[in-house]
């Protein structure tokens, strides 16, 4: 590894830094919003306060600030004082001085967010799980079986790939309020269990592995279904991953599906809770950034785990051959 | 190879789960969506055959062309900035630098966050009184907006925040093809003497056409079905119906006001429309994309 100084990378760093920049922030300021309290956040002061009272270090206040804190220690000296007296005497207009972590526990109580987690993790596992299994199953009969209306049914499944989403929405809502399953998982989980896209993905990496492969297997006594799981499930652990990643992330963040089929808070998905709790808590900036970065970051958490294995799971079938 | 020719009946075991589920919820709603465009329905009572009255009264329903001029602004700026930009920053990501990999995960964190989060923290940056975004402006003493709540703003923000969010998929996919250029067509064309603008029209541009051709067509798709953004964003459609999209018309017509016929003619027009520009694209813009 050679090292080369040349001025053209570091203009590229410079332009590529202040890009990353500016697709970072947003994230930054909405976790640095969900730590600030009410008197921070609306506020018409024009400066640009980043950190949050709590953490911020004194000599960056200025002197706006200092009057802020200044006022919130005050009234966190006469919420004391009140906490001293009996509780019958306390005076009920003296508020609550607010602790860092307000934010995140006025969200998790105004709605109930545990069960939309719940929900979501239920049926995005469930949902890409049975989905990559069924989509496993169908490319290994596409790419390796011999059967009529092959070429037929494969367009068929591309096809599908093509037709907008909206164009559905209606009819399966239809469709499932006839049958009774408006305001059930069944709703939010069955139509997602076939995927074309994994089939079509699958199918592309079955193609590539060596066709003795089958043969061979066939001829040693191995029946289709062993050859599918002892041989076939193994060596495709890669597109696996990447197909579980996609699933994973598609139905974490899926939304009109959900909120048009459930309106039960009990089944709430969290993108619908979301979007909820966005219109009932209107201003109030700090639980809606504690709730936006509760949604956002298991996602990240994901990502960063998953990324991980990705690259592992490339690097050993880099090995192999 | 002799039994080549065997058909293999047990393959339809295999693909019965997946083929079920999107005849049914996928290939039957089509023509059924069509059947019902027919119909006057609110799901309560009966359907009542109205023949192809939706459509005429799509025809004469100013909201309708409005969403449908909305949803092509939203095209027409959203798709040629989005590709531009993460042309660009692709570019810049396709030299032998450092981190590369730091940058790839920094500019692809948008796409893997749900637009409804992320439209909640746009709210919030737009917000005329306490958004960042006006702190900004300031700075360089450019005068307060009201953003989402200005009939002309509201749009062009909900476009750049879309920008925003999708910029990170497209610049992997525009690196993943100029890594298939190969390399000694540069090295040729540096001997010749060519400028890097030159290098970019007459080899970069050129061989990553089947790329930007593929961006093209499905960001277009894409920008023709907008919604969570448009609905977390400007709720009813926001400042004089400016942010109405088809989708979100389409919606509240089914799932607010149950007229299910009108709300499927709707869908259906949509679909020809979508259908149509993808047909264009195939037919017309395809002969201009180099395959090697």
């Amino acid at each position: 590894m050679t090292k080369v100084k040349n001025p053209a990378h570091i203009a590229i760093h410079t332009l590529l830094i202040i890009g990353g920049i500016f697709m970072l922030f947003p994230f930054v300021w909405m976790i640095t919003t969900s730590f600030k309290g009410d008197d921070e956040i609306l506020t018409t002061s024009k400066s640009i306060v980043l950190l949050p009272d709590s953490v911020r270090p004194g000599f960056l206040n200025s002197a706006e600030d200092e009057a802020r804190i200044a006022r919130r220690s005050e009234r966190e000296r006469l919420w004391n004082l009140e906490q001293e007296k009996a509780p019958g005497e306390r005076d009920k207009k003296v508020r609550e001085p607010f602790r860092w972590y307000d934010n995140y526990v006025y969200a998790w109580r105004a709605q109930p967010f545990y069960r939309f987690f719940l929900n979501t993790l239920f049926v995005t596992i469930t949902v890409t799980s049975v989905s990559l299994f069924f989509a496993s199953l169908s490319a290994y009969a596409f790419a390796f079986f011999n059967f009529p209306l092959k070429d037929a049914l494969f367009m068929m499944m591309l096809g599908t790939m093509m037709l907008p989403q909206q164009a559905l929405l209606i009819p399966n809502y239809i469709f499932l309020s006839k049958m009774g399953w408006i305001n059930t998982y069944m709703s939010l989980i069955v139509p997602w269990l076939a995927s074309a896209y994994s089939v079509f993905f699958l199918r592309q990496f079955f193609k590539q592995l060596p066709k003795d492969l089958f043969e061979a297997a066939t001829i040693d006594g191995c029946t289709r279904f062993q050859f599918y799981y002892k041989i076939l499930l193994p060596l495709s652990k890669p597109p696996m991953v990447t197909l579980g990643i996609f699933s994973f992330l598609a139905n974490w963040n899926s939304f009109i599906w959900p909120l048009i089929v459930t309106n039960d808070t009990n089944l709430r998905v969290i993108q619908v809770g979301l979007s909820y709790f966005s219109s009932e808590a209107g201003t109030r900036w700090g639980p809606l950034m504690a709730a936006s970065t509760m949604t956002i970051l298991p996602l990240v958490i994901m990502y960063f785990l998953a990324q991980r294995q990705f690259v592992e799971s490339q690097a050993t079938t880099g090995m192999k051959e | 190879m002799a039994n080549k020719r065997k058909q293999d009946w047990a393959a339809y075991l295999y693909l019965m789960p997946v083929v079920v589920i999107l005849v049914i919820f996928h290939v039957l709603p089509i023509f059924y969506s069509l059947a019902v465009s027919f119909y006057e329905w609110d799901l309560i009572g009966a359907p009542e055959f109205v023949g192809v009255h939706n459509y005429q009264r799509l025809f004469d329903d100013p909201m309708f062309y409005k969403s449908l001029m909305n949803t092509l602004y939203y095209a027409a700026l959203s798709v040629p900035l989005s590709i531009i930009s993460s042309l660009a920053i692709a570019l810049l990501l396709n030299n032998p630098i450092s981190a590369i990999g730091l940058y790839r995960t920094v500019y692809f964190i948008p796409v893997i966050t749900s637009i409804n989060a992320v439209a909640i923290v746009w709210n919030f940056i737009y917000h005329p009184d306490f958004g960042l975004l006006n702190k900004i402006l300031d700075i360089f003493s450019i005068n307060a907006q009201t953003w989402l709540q200005d009939p002309f703003w509201a749009m062009p923000c909900i476009i750049f925040m879309s920008v925003w969010k999708g910029l990170g998929y497209n610049v992997i996919i525009f690196l993943a093809g100029l890594q298939n250029i190969p390399k000694h067509l540069y090295e040729a064309a540096r001997i010749d003497g060519a400028s890097r603008w030159q290098q970019f029209r007459h080899i970069t541009w050129p061989l990553l056409s089947p790329t930007t051709f593929f961006i093209f067509t499905i960001s277009v798709i894409g920008s023709f079905q907008v919604f969570s953004q448009v609905y977390m964003m400007t709720p009813r459609g926001g400042p004089l119906k400016s942010t109405m999209v088809v989708v979100y018309y389409l919606y509240r017509k089914a799932f607010e006001q149950f007229e299910f016929g009108y709300a499927l003619s709707m869908a259906f027009v949509l679909f020809m429309i979508i259908f149509a520009c993808t047909l264009f694209n195939k037919l017309y813009l395809e002969k201009k994309v180099h395959y090697s």
